[in-house]
């Protein structure tokens, strides 16, 4: 293991954690342009950030350890997901920690804590988000199983870095598992960040919220935890995303500096147009009525599972 | 001079690890017959004979623990007890190993637990309870020694009579009377099928020992027969559907140290028998013996998850969770049986390790919940999960050991559920290699129904944490609960503990499960050389390392707490919660049990038999009632009650009360009886 | 015989088009949605048609693709349409089993078909013999659209996607049938259109609804 992986695995990280808010900025102003109006400047929730930070916590009186606790578990394991997922190189210690499957684990402890934390008040807007949230958590988890299942039956591993290495070599774009698991993570995208059509990031009405209900509760510090921590599990998933699809580009195993910094500004423009494809996406879609999401969540594991069919009828079957 | 002593006397100990172990178990009917000293003293019993128990139970742990680690081979003895020609044979080999580790782990915190919760003899006279109990952990572990039917039966049957009369302990009450009949019912009928089981086993020979029955050489349809026979049966103890019906009656009836004995440690008994039959006594022959498993599995797992969900009772809710874990472990037995019929053994071990892997932590987080239940009960009186609520402020303790149980058992990394639940679905990766056409296109869909119910077990348990701990008190009377005394934390702590360390560090419990899939289909798992991180099959295909989750995860915490002090500031101020502005907000405001389990009732109604009464809109006072029952009831149970009832009234002339009559089935038994010998 | 490897590739990738459309031809909750995936199914098979015609290099199969195209893709969604606008059904599609439950069943018809076909599939000799599976699949599929709704219109949508999954079959299995079946087909398919079309004006001036179920009150009691 050299000894240059650590640096390019913390900043890796530091990477993420500077550039998640600027993703969901930029996925801010495509979906204004779409919709013909103007957007906030792109470092936005960079002020948001900064104004929360300098507030002071305003807890409720019944706020246990948990409550409070909650926010840094939160960014802590979004922290740790953006050091597993190989977005710019693929030679990362820490990615040796957890495949693609113990990737989903860190992504379910995330959301208990959570939901436990939005439980811990005890006012009806809590319970209701987490119950939902939870809710949209088990119907996800089938579908992105399945669609790791096709990763690993397509490129033999499971391990993210590997998974990479792999796809790079030899790519196939338009092999039907790889385009049918792609759908499939699209829509479990959507479902676990909580963008229309399961959830409206920007809605305040308490009958159709999910995620904001769950946060009703926090303020100041906490709350600029919590929401760094979801721009960075929406950038994360991106970066699964893109590793998954499209990581040509990336820095393999082994790489000079120069093959980094082409692999940074590969990123950058992947991330510019997965962020229009999304805002595209949430632009033309209304959000779904909350007990239309299981049929949502199941189209998503059924397009993962045809895929894995799909690939055990024909390609097991190739080489005519 | 003593350390010499204490050396020679632990290098004896350990040299004759199967004379130890039976000197272990004699251990606990000693500490049985002592409780009936002083029957009525609960100082006794509870404060010095459980101890003494507990150290009993880590003695069993560290013998098992050392035999599995050091890799003797297996060692049998023949006792001079039990019938003319046959007499007890008892062997120790990794398998009975490993289930008696399990044993002892957790027989230690329950004991250490029940030695501070039994305070008022819960019905029953404490020396009582203290014979039951302690009697009732050495037949469990005379259980995995045996080594032939006999032994294996006495002590089957000593345990599942022992355990009814811990479960009726407190008999004056109805209901559990008669949760007790229906679980000793059950009990009876699975060991009835598991006699009949080795009777099919034994070919013939007529020799009961297991040596012979692993010798004789079945006709397939026989080799069947002994399966399906032994399915129904441990089936029926573990909890496997349709036979489940005893256990969400029975595990809350229970004073909860109980409940705890029989979720961890009993269930896992039949764990054991089923693992000994099929893979050691019967050879693992068919695969399809491995499909019907894997669909039972998978089907009971996905029941008890939903059905768990939709519990307002805190402990029937825990039932219905052992359901689905116990449906885990057969999904990967049933997988292991495939892999090894299809001569796949590297596969075959991992479903093994994974499934005896998750057995160790269920007996672990399961324990923990119910001892959790039981203090909870203890300070609040309260079973129903509508009266519960915001107990972490007054149990602190309770509240976050109750915490560590939760995320394990919900399966989240760096916890144990985690690491049987990522083998478990790492084998499934594998299974598109297996040789048979429909089937491995299936198997991988049932990977997707594994994921659907541990996200299920991470929502119930949710659920159960949540409505218990947090939130608001739902009832006043809940501010005056008090914390569990410091038996009960220590014996909590004691599995929290165990819970930790195989969750940060799996390679020793993947060493030891890899010597019992040794045994059991011939293939170990092989340790990998970095200490960090598992790999079982290969590194580049997949690893997880428990340490680098904890460690990262704490270091970010610190590092952001110490980064937000500094750049910002740490101020606070209280206020009532913000509610959106809702100016009054009572405890009554949250979620019910019955709201929170609302979407799961809406998406799976139709597992359920539900009846709702739903308000009008006229009505003066509205109440909503719902009330959700098992379908097994109706559809299997009753149909065959009455069947037998019938059958009963049908042959009930035999019993026409004139003396003449009996004295007559008497003597035509003798002249029968005459024809047959003579 | 591969001209290239891209074809073989391309023609995979249109196969598992079909399937994903007869999928959301099960999903769909709204009649017009149901036509334009027809005619998008019309059109995946005119464009493997013409890959394998160019691949197996046979002319007669260009007049195939044509004919689904002149048929398929663009006359009948629009008789289709037409027929819906008049009848003012356009919108609701009520089921007899919900979503979720016909899904599961999709899937477990798709790995029957799957697991009939590979034997077949290996003993035919053509470039798209892999796709037998994924056109049984796909009859399979409309059959069950067809058992589990309730209005009219969408029987006649599954019969037709049926004879869809059939034209696909044939292309993959044996390179097509003979002309003159085809032909035969194609007449037979667009008379039956217009009778279900006359029958359906009669069930609706009869009942005043498009539901079936009220078919059931026909028998004899």
């Amino acid at each position: 293991m050299r000894g240059i992986a650590f640096v390019w695995q913390f900043a890796e990280v530091i990477l993420a954690i500077v550039l998640a808010p600027l993703f969901v900025g930029w996925i801010a102003q495509c979906r204004a342009w779409m919709q013909n109006r103007s957007a906030p400047p792109l470092t936005q929730q960079y002020r948001m950030l900064r104004k929360l930070f300098n507030k002071d916590a305003a807890l409720a009186e019944n706020a246990s350890r948990l409550f409070r606790m909650a926010p840094y578990v939160l960014f802590g394991t979004m922290v740790l997901a953006a050091a597993i997922i190989p977005s710019v190189v693929t030679d990362l210690p820490f990615a040796r920690a957890a495949d693609a499957i113990a990737l989903i684990g860190l992504f379910a402890t995330a959301r208990v804590f959570q939901a436990l934390a939005a439980m811990d008040i005890g006012t009806a807007f809590g319970t209701l988000g987490a119950r939902r949230e939870m809710m949209v958590g088990f119907l996800a988890e089938p579908a992105i199983l399945m669609v790791f299942f096709n990763a690993f039956l397509l490129f033999g591993s499971t391990a993210l870095t590997g998974l990479v290495d792999n796809y790079a070599t030899h790519p196939s774009l338009i092999d039907p598992s790889v385009v049918f698991a792609a759908i499939a993570f699209v829509m479990v995208l959507l479902a676990e960040n909580a963008r229309i059509p399961i959830d409206n990031p920007a809605t305040h009405l308490e009958l159709t919220m999910i995620h904001e209900a769950m946060v009703l509760e926090y303020s100041a510090r906490h709350l600029a935890l919590i929401e760094w921590a979801s721009s960075l599990k929406l950038f994360n998933y991106a970066c699964i995303g893109i590793a998954l699809f499209i990581p040509w580009g990336i820095a393999i195993h082994g790489a000079a500096v120069g093959a980094v910094l082409i692999a940074l500004i590969t990123l950058i423009l992947k991330l510019a147009v997965c962020g229009a494809a999304l805002a595209l996406i949430e632009s033309v879609s209304a959000k779904l009525r909350i007990f239309r999401a299981p049929e949502f969540m199941a189209m998503a594991f059924l397009i993962a599972v045809l895929g894995l069919l799909v690939h055990l009828l024909l390609g097991a079957n190739t080489g005519a | 001079m003593i350390a010499q002593f204490w050396c020679n006397f632990l290098s004896t100990v350990f040299s004759h690890p199967l004379d130890s172990t039976l000197l272990v178990v004699a251990c606990w009917p000693l500490i049985a017959l002592a409780c009936l000293l002083r029957p009525h003293s609960i100082r006794y019993v509870a404060r010095f004979l459980f101890p003494v128990g507990a150290l009993v139970c880590v003695a069993m742990f560290l013998l098992a623990g050392t035999f599995l680690i050091s890799g003797h081979s297996r060692q049998v003895m023949i006792l001079p007890l039990g019938l003319p020609d046959l007499p007890f044979h008892v062997r120790l080999d990794a398998l009975s190993a490993f289930f008696l580790l399990i044993l002892g782990l957790a027989g230690a915190g329950i004991s250490t637990f029940s030695a501070g919760y039994f305070r008022s003899g819960e019905g029953t006279a404490p020396g009582l309870l203290g014979l039951h109990y302690h009697v009732f952990l050495a037949s469990m572990a005379v259980v995995m020694l045996a080594d032939d039917a006999y032994l294996f039966m006495v002590a089957w049957e000593t345990m599942a009579l022992t355990s009814y009369f811990l479960v009726t302990s407190q008999h004056r009450i109805p209901e559990i009377r008669r949760a007790g009949f229906l679980y000793l019912l059950m009990a009876h009928l699975g060991a009835v099928c598991i006699l009949l089981s080795f009777g099919a086993m034994q070919g013939g020979s007529w020799q009961f020992t297991f040596d012979a029955m692993r010798s004789a050489s079945l006709a397939p349809f026989w080799a069947t027969v002994a399966f399906t026979l032994a399915l129904l049966g441990f089936g029926a103890k573990a909890g496997l559907v349709p036979l489940h019906v005893w256990l969400p009656e029975a595990h809350p009836a229970a004073p909860s140290p109980v409940s705890a004995m029989m979720s961890g440690l009993m269930l896992k008994t039949a764990i054991y028998g089923m693992l000994r039959i099929t893979f050691d006594l019967l050879h693992v022959q068919f695969w399809q013996w491995g499909v019907a498993v894997f669909a039972l599995g998978l089907f009971s797992a996905l029941f008890g998850a939903i059905f768990a969900g939709v519990q307002t009772d805190m402990k029937r809710l825990l039932a219905y969770s052992s359901i689905e874990n116990v449906g885990l472990i057969f999904t990967g037995i049933g997988l292991s049986i495939l892999f090894a019929a299809s001569n796949l053994r590297l596969f075959a071990a991992l479903a093994l390790a994974a499934s005896l892997i998750h057995a160790l932590n269920h007996s672990l987080f399961k324990s923990m919940l119910f001892l959790a239940t039981g203090s909870v009960l203890h300070a609040t009186r309260q079973r129903s999960l509508g009266k519960l609520g915001g107990l972490i402020r007054s149990m602190p303790w309770v509240a976050a050991l109750a915490l560590i149980a939760t995320l394990a058992i919900a399966g989240l990394p760096p916890l144990n559920g985690f690491v049987s639940e990522w083998l478990l679905l790492q084998s499934f990766l594998y299974t598109p290699q297996l040789p048979h056409a429909f089937i491995n296109m299936l198997i991988p869909i049932g990977a997707a129904s594994l994921a659907l119910t541990f996200a299920l077990a991470a929502y119930v348990m949710v659920k159960f944490y949540g409505m218990i701990f947090l939130g608001q008190p739902r009832e006043t009377s809940l501010a005056q609960a008090h914390d569990a005394n410091w038996l009960e934390r220590i014996g909590l702590a004691w599995l929290a503990a165990g819970c930790i360390a195989i969750g940060v560090q799996p390679q020793l419990a993947l060493h030891a499960a890899g010597k019992s899939t040794g045994m059991l289909v011939g293939q170990t798992i092989a340790p990998d050389p970095s200490v960090w991180r598992i790999a079982p099959i290969a590194p580049e295909q997949a690893s997880y390392s428990g340490w680098i989750f904890l460690a990262v995860i704490l270091c970010t915490v610190a590092v952001t707490f110490l980064a937000v002090r500094l750049l910002a500031h740490g101020r606070i101020r209280r206020t009532a919660p913000w509610d959106c502005g809702y100016p009054w907000q009572t405890s009554r405001m949250q979620d019910t049990a019955e709201g929170f389990g609302q979407p799961i009732r809406h998406m799976f109604g139709a597992f359920f038999r539900m009846e709702r009464e739903l308000p009008a809109p006229t009505d003066l006072t509205p109440r909503y009632r719902v009330h959700i029952e098992d379908r097994f009831w109706r559809a299997l149970y009753q149909p065959i009650a009455v069947a037998v009832q019938r059958l009963a009234d049908a042959l009930s002339f035999l019993q026409g009360g004139r003396l003449a009559i009996y004295l007559l089935f008497s003597f035509l038994t003798l002249l029968g009886l005459l024809v047959f010998v003579l | 015989m591969l001209r290239s490897h891209l074809d073989v590739e391309l023609l995979k990738l249109l196969a598992a088009g079909m399937l994903l459309i007869s999928f959301s031809m099960l999903a769909t909750r709204r009649t017009q949605q149901l036509i334009t995936l027809f005619a998008w199914q019309g059109t995946i098979l005119f464009l493997s048609t013409t890959l394998v015609a160019h691949e197996a290099r046979l002319t007669e199969l260009y007049f195939s693709a044509g004919l689904t195209l002149i048929l398929k893709v663009i006359t009948l969604p629009l008789i289709l349409h037409t027929l819906i606008k008049r009848l003012g059904a356009q919108w609701d599609n009520e089921r007899l089993v919900n979503i979720p439950v016909t899904m599961l069943v999709g899937l477990v018809l798709v790995i029957f078909a799957f697991g009939l076909a590979q034997p077949i599939s290996l003993l035919a000799t053509t470039v798209t013999r892999h796709t037998i599976g994924i056109a049984l699949a796909v009859i399979l599929l409309s059959f069950l659209m067809m058992i589990t709704r309730r209005k009219a219109v969408t029987q006649v949508i599954g019969f037709l996607a049926m004879e869809n999954g059939l034209f696909l079959a044939a292309t993959s299995a044996t390179y097509g049938m003979p002309m003159v079946i085809e032909l035969g087909i194609a007449l037979d398919l667009l008379v039956a259109v217009f009778i279900l079309g006359i029958f359906i004006f009669q069930i609706r001036e009869q009942f005043d609804s498009l539901d079936l179920h009220h078919l059931e009150s026909l028998r004899e009691e």
